[in-house]
């Protein structure tokens, strides 16, 4: 009798992972798209994108609008990591620039936990909460259900402008040009290896270490390579993915991976010291994020692009503080501070960098540059003349938003999440399964 | 006279020591822990020690909300406890509370995803309730199944199964991630919220709090007024003996693991279900490792396992509490919790064994 329980427990089992396993054939019935499908046709309809790009000038701030305002801060990592440390630096100087409270809470995971502590920040007095991390979105959007009167900010999310909630915004930054800035150096790196006799043109193979498979870090590469290729023609470049943010062997292992694989030059797009300290011991030179590391890497760190989020940290607080609303999603740029480069390490640099890399910033600035120019690449052999991008990601994966405008396409102008997802010519995926 | 030296310090065991003694050990051991975490608090970043408590307990019990969180988070560790509980009686050390409490919200997710437009949410949540409970139950019986049948080592065969399980759910987090190639699946349903668990009274936490309450009762009872938990302790005494008085040990064996495991993929539901509606590799956190610790300190008691489940969460939401007011790393906090968990642990070793001290031969021959 019991075993026969026992079989049919097991059977059940089986039943839900060959259920589990059903999508994969029947895309249709996709994911945790519950919503019906008689609402699926209008829901875009009904979307309206709101990005700004706005600076506030916080020095008019009076001292009685700041004195309401505490900010509540939410990281998924520690100062361990770059690209946490990048956030905290800027959030507590605007904060202490301003002059309000900060609250910071630390290696909070991307779950239940998150809305935790988004509530009890809630609870501590704060009215704006900001966290960091992609996968905080969900949760970020059920504690803004739950209390309305507290405005909740997220950078990298997606939904801001499909949730229709007031108190829920999205930011970004249109990184893709500091990455683009970062190929440019690199692609000078590798033109010097040829002229030197290191390596021949078409040896110029770049290796990078991407954390996942999606848009944010398809558009960051993509846009780092167009930068390589706009100076080094023979660039060629093998992408490599750890499925975690934060792994430092993994990304180590990545480097490692490359270099042995024939790489010249590392670049990457994930939170730990891994890549770097490969390059730095393997002598291969890198381009960074997040953060410079001449200090750490002397010989190999060549230049490395970040997001400033203070003038986003200074537009939240300043926008809460004059009681003015936030728009949906807000895109920080090159001319607005939030895209910024660090100094050119010269040991490790190719002659003339920074000046390279001030003349093309200016063109980026002055529009005479555009990092996604259709012209400059192509997908399959083709040119790409219409896409339609998954701006409103409702769990469906198809694209709804025409996004190549004038032969450009328009990253990060309707919403600031990054959205650019193809796949060029020139680019080898390595490990799409996070081997 | 004897003429060689008796050594400084010989240990020898008690033979028991009356309760009130024990627990006035325990009690020491938590005051000389507070202490000694003041010490190195105020050494390593020269803040005031008392504020330092008072930030602990104000962490644990500061506002209603940090009441509810202290409760879901002692209910899911006293759940995996309790799942561990029989298996330890017997002597089975089951170390793969871990995989079975993800093997279990797996299966939970797998029914909230897949069957979520197909089924009317009443009925998902009961599909849910068998597959996570099945699916709990076969992770722990595949190690139970060898045990009995071929005496492998289930410690390491338990432990193994928690990283298959990890990987599972690695894998099916890929299939269903949202959006492609982020590596998450995000909140399950969270327009429509069907196969969410329901809340009672409009609180979150509530139904896995009153859940874990009465699997407590529940094992409480089974444990020491029911044939299979007396069946279970003597196996966990002897094989033979078991044998002996016409105990199917096999059955035996393979009876409480399905328990076990089952009440794990409970711990599962309840976290995917209940509270999270996601899941991730690591929804279980490690609580099916700390789970162990509250029952070993408990000495496998149901009722002391509440108690030292409180304690362990309360010194992890306390010391989190330090951390964000004080502006330290989180790490912070976790040291202190092991500063404290090293001085409990390490107090048994005085209520089991005696230190004897040598001592002058004048006092010795007195003493005779």
């Amino acid at each position: 009798m019991k075993k026969l329980i026992a079989i049919v427990l097991a059977l059940t089992l089986c039943l839900c992972l060959f259920a589990a396993c059903a999508p994969k054939e029947k895309p249709a019935d996709g994911a945790d798209n519950a919503e019906g499908t008689e609402n699926t046709e209008n829901r875009d309809a009904n979307v309206k994108f709101d990005n700004s790009s706005e600076m506030v000038d916080v020095s008019s701030l009076t001292s009685e609008q700041t004195a309401k305002i505490k900010v509540g801060l939410i990281y998924l990592h520690d100062e361990n990591s770059t690209y946490d440390l990048n956030f905290m630096n800027a959030s507590k100087e605007a904060c202490e620039k301003i002059g309000v409270e900060y609250l910071i809470k630390t290696n909070i995971p991307e779950g239940q936990e998150c809305y935790e502590a988004a509530a009890e920040l809630v609870d501590a007095g704060c009215n704006i909460i900001f966290a960091d991390s992609f996968g905080h979105e969900p949760y970020m959007i059920e504690a803004a259900k739950e209390f309305p009167e507290v405005e909740f900010c997220h950078a990298t999310g997606t939904r801001a402008h499909m949730e229709g909630l007031s108190n829920y915004h999205n930011a970004f930054a249109t990184i893709y040009e500091g990455r683009y800035l970062g190929g440019v150096a690199a692609g000078m790196k590798l033109n010097e290896m040829i002229e030197n006799g290191y390596i021949t043109a078409d040896e110029a193979k770049i290796g990078y270490v991407g954390a996942f498979t999606y848009a944010e870090v398809i558009s960051g590469y993509t846009s780092f390579f167009l930068g390589a290729r706009s100076v080094c023609p023979s660039a060629t470049m093998e992408v490599t993915f750890t499925g975690s943010w934060y792994d430092e062997t993994a990304e180590k292992e990545g480097a490692n991976k490359l270099i042995s694989n024939g790489c010249v030059l590392i670049s990457l797009h994930a939170d730990s010291m891994g890549a770097p300290t490969a390059c730095q011991t393997a002598g291969v030179p890198f381009v960074f994020y997040n953060g410079a590391c001449a200090d750490a890497c002397p010989d190999t760190f060549i230049v490395s692009s970040r997001i400033n989020w203070e003038p986003y940290t200074e537009y939240m607080i300043g926008k809460v503080a004059k009681g003015e609303a936030l728009s949906a999603d807000w895109t920080g740029t090159l001319s607005n501070g939030a895209v910024v480069m660090s100094e050119v390490n010269e040991k490790a640099a190719a002659p003339g960098t920074a000046e390279k890399l001030e003349e093309v910033k200016a063109d980026l600035i002055a529009g005479k540059i555009k990092v996604f120019d259709t012209s400059t690449f192509t997908v399959e052999g083709k040119e790409i003349t219409t896409y339609l991008a998954d701006l409103n990601d409702w769990g469906d994966f198809t694209g709804e938003t025409e996004v190549i405008e004038n032969g450009v396409f328009n990253e990060s102008a309707l919403r600031s999440a990054p959205a650019f997802d193809l796949n060029i010519d020139g680019i080898t995926l390595l490990d799409t399964n996070f081997g | 006279m004897n003429k060689s030296r008796a050594p400084l310090i010989h240990i020898t065991k008690r033979k028991t020591m009356p309760w009130y003694c024990a627990w006035g050990v325990r009690g020491a051991a938590i005051v000389a822990a507070l202490i000694a975490c003041a010490v190195v608090t105020m050494f390593m970043t020269g803040e005031n020690p008392i504020a330092i408590y008072a930030a602990m307990l104000k962490g644990a019990f500061g506002t209603t909300r940090k009441l509810w969180i202290l409760g879901q988070n002692i209910a899911i560790l006293l759940c995996i406890a309790l799942a561990l509980v029989p298996a330890f009686k017997m002597r089975f050390w089951n170390l793969g509370g871990e995989g079975q409490v993800l093997i279990g919200g797996l299966a939970a997710a797998a029914c909230m995803i897949c069957l979520g437009n197909r089924l009317p949410s009443g009925l998902l949540i009961a599909v849910m309730t068998l597959a996570s409970i099945a699916a709990g139950a076969v992770w722990a019986l595949i190690p139970a199944v060898f045990k009995a049948k071929w005496g492998t080592n289930e410690t390491l065969f338990t432990l193994m199964m928690n990283y298959v399980a990890t990987q599972l759910v690695a894998y099916f987090v890929i299939i269903w991630e949202s959006p492609k190639g982020s590596g998450k699946i995000g909140i399950i349903n969270q327009t429509t919220g069907i196969g969410w668990l329901p809340q009672i009274g409009g609180q979150k936490y509530l139904l896995n709090i009153l859940v874990v309450a009465m699997i407590t009762v529940i094992m409480y009872f089974y444990m020491n007024y029911s044939k299979h938990g007396y069946e279970i302790s003597v196996v966990g005494e002897s094989e033979r003996t078991a044998r002996y008085v016409g105990i199917k040990v096999e059955r035996v064996i393979l009876r409480t693991l399905l328990l076990s495991g089952a009440i794990c993929g409970v711990a599962g539901l309840l976290l995917v279900g209940g509270t999270d509606h996601t899941i991730t590799t690591t929804v279980a956190g490690g609580r099916g490792f700390t789970a162990v610790m509250v029952a070993w300190l408990a000495k496998f008691n149901p009722v002391g396992m509440v108690f030292t489940s409180f304690l362990i969460v309360f010194l992890g939401r306390g010391a989190s509490e330090i951390t964000t007011i004080f502006g330290l790393n989180h790490s912070y906090g976790d040291i202190l919790t092991g500063i404290i968990l090293f001085f409990i642990i390490g107090c048994e070793f005085f209520i089991n064994y005696r230190l004897n001290f040598r001592k002058s031969a004048g006092k010795e021959a007195a003493n005779v």
